[in-house]
């Protein structure tokens, strides 16, 4: 296996919905050991990105690399965070059966879960901080828990890379805190980590790379290089109402440095 | 009244059943409990996908398929049977899928259209092959589970193990069968039900799942035709999950709760049978309404239980004890 091959390798990728285009062209190449945000305007086809990734949308064109290798061999290497709201959280489980289920790729077909498996799940939520409900019905939760329990079934995986669509929608301030802290560590433990993000007042301070995405990739890169106004301005097009917060505020500490 | 309802005999009712009649009652009670427990095992997984309606079209569209296997092979057999049931099944779900896809009809009414469709198909088809077939409409309709008794018997080594009525030895079968399967592939189901994204993402084919289920149900559905017929088969799918769903959150008492009812549903069917001399199938469906019925009521869950006892004072002071410990840490870590 290559040590060097990008954790993240993706070439001409386009999604199409019933002929309706929604990606295109898409070309990443994302090094081991980095923390990445994907961020754009309402259906820029951030989500349908990670998808196309995991080999779940017919592609148009194009390809994935995960490792050097194609999803399909490398699939557990990867780890999923869904968003909150794509499961149904009524479902009859706990949060225990929730976290182990990040061990089933590792089990295969028909093997069930081994003490060894629970021992990993309940190391996994006490990350989160969450040991304590490792019992409890899934729906007893709060936004913020159920987002961490998800966190959790990710880390079971024991992945290289992480693809998380939208862990900080709808959490409070403290979970956020608590999971971009998680980020941090597991990036500092080498892992790959791709970012499905919707608030820019953030996403400068909280990742090292970014990709500007509106059905194609307006641009991507360093944070530092690519979080500009201008750039924003054109991967957003009009809707800048969030965006004029944020620009104003680049703007002040612009002044500021030059002072 | 006592012209409507028959006079309530304990005796007859209760005590006749198990000893004089137990060779009526024993074959009809256990393709009762055979029926409602293969249903309800994929039921559950049914209400949980929230598939039910599909189970209600699939009850309905295996019909032309039991008629063309019954073509094909002269009689009821039970292996061009299944063959039949499964591909219909399959085409109902491809069918539905397709119209859903490609046309701009919602889901539910694309299944709407799919197995009507389907069963006039059948209905047609044994109208029309009348000769050939001997499918009675009203048994598929309404099944024939109080004449189960009467079909030819199962013997093996040379008939002296005598196994009881053909239907009832195939539904156990089939009942072992699915309850196998669901052993074997609990994890799969689960992952696959609860969050098909991350089942994919982790390789285990949602979709070949996702038709092995609606195999599986075809294959029970048909099974369970011929006792309960098309439309009381319906209840037998979605009673007992509802009613375990009612009152447990984890899915394996769930699953043993599901098997708990379809016990109680066919035994107390039966006896209601006895009482009020009417359709056994019918009364089964009934028993376990009166189930669910109960379940919603007293469930340690129930909400209209717990107005109850708020409004007569009882509930003051109590409250859930797991609920009180997370409590801490719950304020602790948000």
């Amino acid at each position: 296996m290559e040590t060097t091959a990008p954790a993240l390798e993706t070439h001409d990728l386009s999604v199409a919905y019933q002929k309706k285009p929604v990606l295109y062209g898409v070309d990443l190449e994302i090094p081991e050991g980095k923390l990445v945000g994907i961020v754009g305007p309402n259906g820029a086809g951030k989500s349908t990105l990670i998808k196309a990734i995991m080999g779940l949308l017919p592609l148009r064109s194009g390809w994935v690399k995960v490792f050097g290798q194609p999803f399909a061999k490398a699939k557990r290497r990867v780890g999923y965070v869904p968003q909150r709201e794509s499961v149904d959280w009524d479902f009859p489980v706990n949060v225990m059966d929730v976290v182990l289920m990040g061990r089933y790729g590792h089990l295969g077909w028909i093997k069930r879960p081994s003490a060894a498996d629970r021992e990993i799940a309940r190391n996994c939520l006490d990350q989160v901080n969450l040991l304590p409900y490792a019992n409890r019905q899934i729906s007893n939760l709060s936004g913020g828990q159920q987002q961490r329990v998800f966190l959790a079934r990710a880390l079971a995986q024991e992945s290289d890379l992480y693809l998380m669509d939208e862990p900080f929608a709808g959490v409070d301030a403290a979970t956020e805190a608590a999971i971009i802290v998680l980020l941090k560590e597991l990036k500092a433990r080498g892992k790959t980590i791709l970012v499905v993000h919707h608030d820019l007042t953030t996403a400068k301070d909280y990742f090292d790379m970014l990709v500007l995405l509106n059905m194609r990739v307006v641009d991507y890169g360093d944070t530092a290089d690519v979080f500009t106004v201008e750039k924003l301005q054109k991967t957003y097009g009009g809707r800048l109402t969030l965006l004029s917060d944020v620009t104003r505020q680049e703007a002040r500490q612009k002044a500021g440095e030059e002072v | 009244m006592e012209s409507l309802i028959p006079p309530f005999d304990a005796y007859a009712v209760f005590v006749e059943p198990w000893t004089r009649d137990l060779g009526l009652t024993l074959p009809i009670v256990l393709m009762g409990f055979f029926v409602t427990a293969a249903c309800g095992l994929i039921g559950n997984y049914l209400i949980l996908r929230r598939l039910a309606l599909v189970g209600d079209a699939i009850s309905h569209s295996v019909l032309p398929g039991l008629v063309v296997a019954f073509l094909f092979s002269g009689s009821l057999q039970i292996g061009a049977m299944f063959v039949g049931a499964v591909v219909a099944g399959v085409l109902t779900t491809l069918l539905i899928e397709l119209i859903h896809t490609r046309s701009r009809v919602k889901t539910d009414a694309a299944i709407g259209i799919t197995f009507c469709s389907l069963f006039a198909i059948g209905v047609i088809m044994i109208n029309a092959f009348a000769g050939q077939v001997h499918l009675d409409t009203e048994c598929v309709l309404y099944g024939e589970i109080g004449y189960v008794p009467l079909e030819e018997t199962v013997s093996l080594f040379g008939g002296r193990l005598n196994l009881g009525p053909a239907p009832v030895v195939t539904m156990g079968v089939v009942f072992a069968l699915v309850a196998v399967l669901v052993l074997l592939f609990y994890k799969e189901l689960l992952v696959s039900s609860f969050d098909t994204t991350l089942a994919a993402s982790l390789g285990f084919a949602p979709r070949v799942i996702h038709y092995c289920l609606m195999s599986l149900l075809s294959v029970v559905v048909v099974a369970a035709f011929e006792s309960v017929g098309a439309i009381l088969v319906i209840a037998t799918l979605i009673l007992p999950g509802a009613t375990a769903q009612m009152i447990s959150t984890r899915l394996p008492i769930i699953m043993g709760l599901s098997l708990a009812h379809a016990a109680l549903s066919s035994l107390g069917g039966y006896h209601l049978a006895r009482w009020l001399d009417c359709s056994t199938a019918g009364a089964m469906v009934v028993a376990g309404a009166a189930l669910f019925t109960a379940a919603w009521v007293l469930s340690p869950r129930s909400t209209i239980l717990r107005k109850w006892k708020t409004r007569l004072g009882f509930f003051a002071g109590e409250e859930d004890p797991q609920e009180k410990a997370a409590a801490a840490p719950a304020a602790a870590g948000d």
